[in-house]
């Protein structure tokens, strides 16, 4: 991996009250670089990458995204956080804005893009998260796979450097994981940078550059997808692997 | 509406051990009465003869026929749909309360004669009196929301100290506090001006909890997917979060202004000619109290009704984005 680094976290630890739930975190998130984050749940996992674009923040190490450091101080978190898209497990989609809406509100409020222009946009990745009819309706109006994919459109518009996801298919029916995934799928193979928290193994599979399992907040064991599979070294990630892909 | 379950359940008025209850009921409690020598003994007349000389069998032919009517009455509105049913017993209720006015002897001409006066003088008083001071109100709600839920420690005590003072003293203190407390100051106020700060005020108060609840209502979720957008504070605020929030603000604010609108007659102390102050003093002079407090009380039930509906509008107008 030579691409420049796009997220660094060094040494990243965080509390909550007592509890010490990240705890002495090591990753870099390369250009181009494709990231599935396992583990079980509690794990840290979600507040990992929350923490990529501060939406929590970490107490001890360094985190650098696109360049710049995130600490409590700063003054400039919205840079940050407008180069770094978020897809949540409950989509969080506007629900007094209709989807289009939803999709042109950040690029008009936050970069002070023309109405015309963030239109053409928003369209744009609305027809390429293949949704391009509902662009009128609201969101409460379509199915939760629908939803999400609005969501990814809603940070694409952004044009976001990375794109974080939060277990974006955990609040689905089994019919809508896949035309999400099918979704992720498109976007991993042009290109984008992302780093995933989900528990779709066979996703992991196809997409991931690397996978990382965590447990207690901790990175357990990272790897290629092939050996992180084929091979697990650690007897936690065994008998996570066992438990979830047994049936 | 509750929650509309698919079994049809039977109806209550149509019940026998219910309408038999009913009907003894009314019937006790109009036979307690002596209607004898009313208007309902009148109508009786030919049934039991002189209405005074007809003793305890008039009583009960007149408490009988009352009863019957009345569950007949019921029974009959029970067939009808919802809304005909509506419909039917606000008109009833309505005629009733005429009725019960009716029995004032109320000298209309004297009221056709002070009415424009009562509206033109009074009603617009009242009415823009009230709408300045939602309007003021709001805005102040808006920041005292914010206020206490900041984490500025001075922001916070600020807001509390106002809601805690403007929710903890009468209405009519205030207007006394600041029409005759402020001059000590220097600043010398109208009537009018005096009357719209007191309300404005007060109502704000009672509003700063209306929207801190409406704002504390909206899902985490909400900012977590605006700030992480890159959105900042205000933007949040103004463009994802109060506009969810308005639909729950809005049924106590309605709430609220029609309240105003009828403790605006406080600010009558200090000699702002509003409504009731019209109808007090309009009657002093002939002892016709009952004709304009009456023709008060009819104004400013008609403005809540106008009120009530454009509150219901605006319900519907945000309830869009709710339908499936």
């Amino acid at each position: 991996m030579s691409a420049e680094a796009i997220i660094e976290a060094k040494a990243v630890s965080k509390w909550y009250g007592q509890f010490h739930a990240l705890k002495d975190i090591n990753l870099t998130v390369h250009k181009g670089e494709r990231i599935v984050i396992c583990g079980p749940s509690g794990s840290g996992k979600s507040t990992l990458i929350r923490c990529f674009n501060r939406l929590e923040a970490h107490q001890e190490g360094d985190i650098t995204v696109n360049g710049i450091e995130l600490h409590p101080k700063m003054k400039n978190v919205a840079d940050v956080r407008s180069n770094v898209g978020m897809v949540f497990q409950h989509f969080n989609l506007f629900p007094h804005m209709t989807v289009l809406m939803n999709c042109m509100a950040g690029p008009m409020w936050v970069k002070g893009v023309s109405a015309a222009e963030a239109r053409k946009t928003a369209l744009r990745f609305l027809e390429r998260v293949r949704i391009p009819e509902q662009a009128n309706k609201f969101p409460v109006q379509l199915s939760g796979g629908q939803q999400q994919r609005v969501a990814i459109a809603r940070s694409l518009c952004m044009q976001p450097a990375v794109m974080l996801f939060d277990e974006p298919t955990s609040a689905l029916d089994p019919e809508m994981v896949s035309e999400v995934l099918d979704t992720m799928t498109g976007l991993a193979r042009d290109g984008m940078t992302m780093v995933c928290v989900t528990h779709e193994m066979g996703f992991a599979r196809a997409v991931a550059d690397r996978m990382i399992f965590m447990d207690a907040g901790q990175i357990v064991e990272e790897g290629k997808p092939d050996s992180f599979f084929g091979n697990p070294q650690h007897a936690r990630t065994k008998l996570f692997l066992s438990q979830i892909l047994k049936h | 509406m509750l929650y509309p379950d698919t079994v049809e359940a039977e109806i209550l008025v149509h019940k026998p051990w219910f309408v038999a209850t009913m009907f003894g009921a009314v019937f006790a409690i109009f036979l307690a009465f002596n209607l004898t020598s009313t208007s309902f003994g009148e109508l009786m007349r030919p049934v039991i003869g002189e209405p005074s000389q007809s003793g305890l069998y008039g009583r009960f032919a007149i408490a009988f026929v009352i009863a019957l009517l009345f569950v007949l009455n019921v029974v009959l509105i029970g067939f009808a749909s919802l809304r005909v049913q509506i419909a039917i017993v606000w008109f009833e209720l309505l005629l009733l309360f005429l009725a019960f006015f009716a029995t004032f002897h109320l000298s209309l001409p004297f009221i056709w004669e002070k009415l424009p006066f009562l509206i033109s003088q009074g009603v617009v008083t009242t009415l823009y009196v009230s709408a300045i001071s939602i309007v003021i109100a709001s805005l102040i709600a808006i920041l005292g929301a914010v206020a206490k839920l900041s984490t500025n420690g001075f922001a916070y005590a600020i807001a509390s100290f106002y809601t805690s003072f403007f929710r903890g003293l009468p209405l009519l203190m205030q207007v006394y506090l600041i029409y005759l407390g402020l001059p000590q100051l220097g600043f010398v106020v109208g009537a009018v001006p005096a009357g719209i700060l007191a309300l404005s005020l007060c109502y704000g108060a009672y509003m700063t909890e209306i929207f801190r609840s409406g704002i504390q209502s909206i899902d985490r979720g909400q900012w977590e997917a605006s700030r992480s957008m890159g959105f900042g504070f205000s933007l949040t605020m103004r463009r994802i979060i109060l506009p969810q929030a308005l639909p729950v603000i809005i049924p106590p604010t309605g709430n609220q202004f029609i309240s105003m609108l009828k403790d605006s007659s406080l600010v009558s102390v200090i000699g702002v000619w509003e409504l009731m102050f019209l109808a007090r003093t309009l009657g002093q002079k002939t002892f016709q109290h009952m004709e304009m407090l009456i023709s008060a009380s009819a104004i400013y039930w008609m403005l809540s009704i106008c009120l009530e509906l454009i509150q219901s509008r605006i319900e519907r107008h945000y309830a869009r984005s709710k339908v499936r």
